[in-house]
């Protein structure tokens, strides 16, 4: 059944991020980028464009990455995800992150939460992917720093350092 | 000496920025009670405001102040600016918007979606006015004028002429002319603008967090249109900066904007730029129109160079600008030993945004018109491009070689890099390869660019765009100096505090590598601390991130203070040890005779003795151990009586071979390898310098191919999203060769030059070049920018209706 929610009236959503549980209420029309940095506290996911294009802001949603800036909170609702902060208990998380600064892939680091968070989804469903292929994955993130050399390297490292 | 400085050590910035623990401004909460604001903008390019009605807004749920133009009037004074007109700039329009997206009405609220709402419920009424955006039209005599109280849209304008050009033009053989487009383009960093304002009243201060990189020259400007003493504007920058390239230097009219709006609403107020706003109104490139005459004889020497430059600084000229045509002027003949330069600068005002630095401030709109002139002076003499660029480089005996126009290049070795530069790319087998290709129908094409890259500006370049006259009725501006504090605590744990403000160039891990060779010490032991605060680090007019002087200047200041440091302790083991000063050395935690290995003394004895024991200490010393050094360089000067100036203090060479392959059905371009060839000096840690290196490039490659901030007649701007708005992504980076050169600058202690604008600089013109060099069967010429597939397209068309040649 599908409720009627007033403009301002909020509802309670609950989410697992980074394997911890959150209830919250929030404004139907929260964008999630904004929920993870402001309600919850976890500014590693980043802002960059707000209408889909930078990749900036991408997180994992029940293992797929999404961006956060085209999503609103309350459809995060019963779902699990993992955000930058949470790749510490990733495997291939550290792995990516140790390529990445083996092979100088971030300078600001402003787009490289979400590079790492795309990278994860794709290595988990591509483990030995082809260079194209990366930079295929890699074209829907925008890094104004590095021009993409290092990052990758970084990725086709890390594919190497899965196959071995 | 070498054992970490040239080494590329890994990046200590790395590990926090990987776990969601950096510190951007947008992640802060430094004071209590933040309000949010959001910024009503002008629909309109040119038109006057008649009303402005706020009264519903007011009202709104969450809503504490709405500001106008009124508050910035009682609150504020126009900016100051770099030129003579008396230009009205301030941080919000006052009666009348100039360009589409200038701030109109500023809301303060609880959060930003309430102010975004309350926004959306002003009213303003405008009269509009015609517009005006092509450089050209702007400077007709019926123009739709911008600014009433200066009458015309000129806002600057200069003539040169160094050596004797009316001669060497007389004597050439012949005199070859174009014309050049140079596109606006912007920088779009992934992070927007973001300031955190607070106004404490019984203090008049004012405290702003804020992504600024500087110039610091900017934080007099701010202080005075706020109309405090510069010791109550408090700027403070957190440690990390997401991506600048110059454009961050470009917010400091919302830095005055959001300390009105907290004075004015009485809580701290908090900004964050989205990336429409970031396309419409922070800041960009000028666009630029180039006239050049060469004067060339046939063996291909070029005699003199006459060059009228016109750039577009948009609604208003605002500091640093016109800069943007100023900042090359020692290196407007590039590579080349021309001797004799006539020059006309003009910076004219439109309906377009307002401009600033962008990574390569000048160097891109220089190069376009400059190196794509050598090629096309090359193909009137049915010379090799490569032949004619090598004959007129300057030869690696005349350093430090005087410019014309008063650069001072202080070393170099510009025949050998352009070798490099040709035999990596096998220059000769592609021409082969080219002769071929076209015989089956296949453009392949392959281009060149030799540029100079200079970098550390020198304060007084700006005032070039002055008149001598006027330039004597101040005081005169020189120098590049910049300021760091080396010091190490009672625990003789290192600290190091800098003020170059970096967005992602690697500072701290450089700073902690020169640290720590000098003081002997483990890099990892040495904590940087890279926030700025105005009101404590050690700064100058000249800090900030620009100009690609971190590595020449920064660096320096760093090393000096590290230099003071070692001194100290090294005086304080004379007093011990009994041993003069210029025999001892620092080795393995420990002051060393170097003589007499058995006469030394830990340093933990003699950091501990300059803080627990400051007795002992020589006559005369001061305890502590916290040392500020400020490095600037001599060979900054101000400009002379005859307007020459040395703009920048180190220069360095960038030669680029680039080949491509265009399809003429479709105007496409594919880069097939870039080839770059860096001497930027002795490089500090080679793993960022290749860093910098490749974002700058792809930097150029975007303003060589899909960036552009496109305005139609009315001054609406066309690409305001990232749809529009294209920045290269992985896929459109081509295959890059970076290859080194280390030519010392001995200028620096440590030899070292910037790097990093260089292929920012050169990436249009050289694939430009190699476009066009492709496309020699259809005889076109590229004067314009972006390299679109529908501008190439277009001119391939025009041709082919006339005549395509087949003889080659
Ligand atoms: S912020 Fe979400 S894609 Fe740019
Ligand atoms: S590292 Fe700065 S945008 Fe990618």
């Amino acid at each position: 059944m599908i409720k009627k929610v007033e403009s301002k009236e909020k509802m309670k959503i609950q989410t697992v991020i980074n394997g911890k549980s959150y209830e919250k209420e929030v404004e139907p029309r929260k964008l999630f980028s904004d929920f993870l940095r402001e309600d919850v506290g976890l500014t590693g996911t980043h802002v960059g464009c707000e209408h889909g294009v930078c990749g900036a802001c991408t997180v994992l949603m029940d293992g797929k990455a999404v961006r956060s800036c085209l999503m609103f909170a309350v459809q995060a609702d019963g779902t699990k995800i993992e955000t930058v902060e949470g790749l510490v208990n990733n495997k291939t998380g550290r792995s990516l992150k140790a390529a990445f600064s083996e092979h100088h892939a971030l300078q600001c680091g402003f787009c490289t939460p979400g590079i790492l968070m795309s990278s994860v989804e794709f290595l988990n469903e591509n483990p030995q992917p082809e260079k194209q292929e990366i930079k295929e994955m890699l074209s829907g993130h925008l890094c104004r720093c590095t021009g993409y050399t290092g990052i990758v390297e970084a990725v086709q490292q890390t594919t190497d350092g899965n196959s071995k | 000496m070498t054992d970490k400085i040239g080494h590329s050590i890994r990046r200590v910035e790395d590990a926090r920025l990987m776990s969601g623990e950096g510190s951007y401004v947008d992640d802060l909460e430094p004071f209590a009670n933040v309000h949010h604001a959001a910024i009503l903008r002008s629909p309109y390019a040119h038109a006057n405001i008649k009303k402005i009605n706020a009264e519903q807004a007011l009202t709104m749920e969450g809503v504490v102040e709405v500001l106008t133009g009124e508050d910035i009037l009682e609150h504020t004074k126009p900016f100051p600016v770099g030129v003579s007109e008396p230009i009205n700039y301030y941080s919000m329009a006052v009666d009348k918007v100039r360009f589409v997206g200038e701030p109109v009405a500023v809301v303060v609220a609880k959060d930003r979606y309430l102010a975004e709402d309350a926004v959306d419920a002003i009213k303003v009424e405008y009269e509009p006015l015609d517009a005006v955006v092509d450089i050209e039209e702007a400077m007709q005599h019926d123009a739709p004028v911008l600014h009433e109280n200066i009458g015309t849209n000129i806002a600057n304008q200069r003539f040169y002429d160094y050596g004797n050009s009316d001669k060497a033009f007389e004597e050439a053989d012949m005199v070859i002319s174009h014309k050049f487009n140079f596109p606006k383009y912007s920088a779009t960093p992934v992070e927007n603008y973001g300031v955190i304002a607070d106004y404490t009243s019984s203090e008049n201060q004012y405290t702003v967090w804020s992504n600024f990189h500087g110039p610091f020259t900017l934080h007099t400007v701010m202080s005075a249109a706020l109309n405090v003493p510069s010791n109550q504007l408090r700027l403070m920058v957190p440690k990390d900066i997401g991506g600048s390239y110059g454009i961050k230097s470009g917010m400091f009219p919302y830095i005055v904007l959001m300390g009105v709006a907290a004075r004015k609403a009485g809580v701290p107020v908090k900004w964050t730029e989205d990336r429409q706003e970031n396309l419409l109104a922070s800041s960009s490139g000028t666009d630029r129109v180039t006239w050049i005459d060469a004067a060339v004889n046939k063996d291909g020497t070029i005699l003199g160079m006459k060059m009228k430059m016109v750039d577009n600084v948009g609604g208003y000229i605002r500091a640093p600008e016109p800069a943007s045509l100023y900042r090359t002027h020692s290196n407007t003949l590039g590579a080349y030993k021309i001797k004799n330069l006539q020059m006309e600068t003009v910076a004219v005002m439109t309906n377009k945004s307002p401009t600033g630095l962008i990574r390569g401030y000048g160097g891109q709109q220089l190069y376009f018109p400059l190196e794509r002139m050598m090629q096309h002076i090359a193909k009137k003499l049915d010379m090799d491009a490569a032949e004619l660029v090598e004959k007129n480089l300057i030869p690696s005996d005349a350093f430090p070689y005087e410019t014309p126009s008063g650069g001072i290049y202080d070393s170099g070795n510009y025949q050998k890099a352009l070798k490099t530069a040709l035999d990596t790319a096998q220059y000769n087998e592609f021409r082969q390869k080219q002769k071929e290709a076209w015989k089956k129908g296949k453009y392949l094409g392959i281009g060149l660019a030799a540029i100079v890259e200079p970098s550390g500006s020198n304060m007084g370049y700006v005032t070039v765009a002055l008149t001598p006259e006027e330039r004597e009725q101040s005081l005169p501006k020189s120098g590049c100096a910049e300021g760091a504090t080396v010091s190490i605590d009672p625990r003789g744990s290192v600290t190091v505090r800098i003020s170059t403000v970096p967005s992602g160039q690697g500072h701290e891990t450089v700073a902690a590598q020169i640290v720590s060779e000098v003081l002997n010490v483990e890099a990892d032991k040495v904590k940087v601390i890279a926030e700025m605060d105005t009101a404590t680090n050690p700064w100058s007019v000249a800090s900030g991130s620009y100009s690609s002087r971190f590595a020449p200047i920064g660096s320096s200041a760093i090393y000096q203070a590290a230099q003071k440091v070692r001194n100290k302790l090294l005086r304080i083991a004379e007093h011990q040890l009994g041993e003069p000063f210029q025999h001892l050395t620092i080795k393995n935690g420990r002051a060393v005779a170097e003589e007499d290995e058995t006469k030394q003394i830990s340093l933990k004895r003699l950091i501990g003795t300059a803080h627990w024991n400051p007795v002992d200490l020589p006559e005369g010393m001061e305890p502590g151990l916290h040392e500020s050094a400020f490095y600037t360089i001599s060979a900054a000067k101000a400009p002379a009586k005859d307007d020459t100036v040395n703009g920048s203090v180190t220069y360095g060479f960038v030669a680029d071979v680039v080949t491509v392959e265009v399809d003429p059905d479709t105007g496409e371009v594919e880069i097939l390898d870039y080839v770059t060839v860096h001497d930027a000096g002795k490089l500090l840690n080679p793993t960022i310098a290749n860093g910098q290196i490749l974002g700058g490039l792809a930097h150029g490659l975007g303003g060589a191919m899909y960036e552009e901030l496109a305005y139609d007649d009315n001054g609406q701007l066309l690409s305001g999203s990232f749809m529009d708005y294209l920045c290269p992504t992985a896929t459109e980076v081509p295959n890059i060769t970076i290859e080194h050169q280390e030519t010392p600058s001995p200028l620096t202690p440590l030899g070292a030059k910037g790097l990093g604008e260089g292929n920012t600089m050169s990436a249009p013109a050289v694939i430009a070049n190699a476009v066009t060099d492709a496309l020699t069967p259809f005889d076109i010429m590229i004067d314009d920018l972006p390299l679109s597939p529908d501008r190439i397209w277009r001119k391939i068309q025009e041709k082919k209706r006339v005549v395509v040649k087949e003889e080659f």
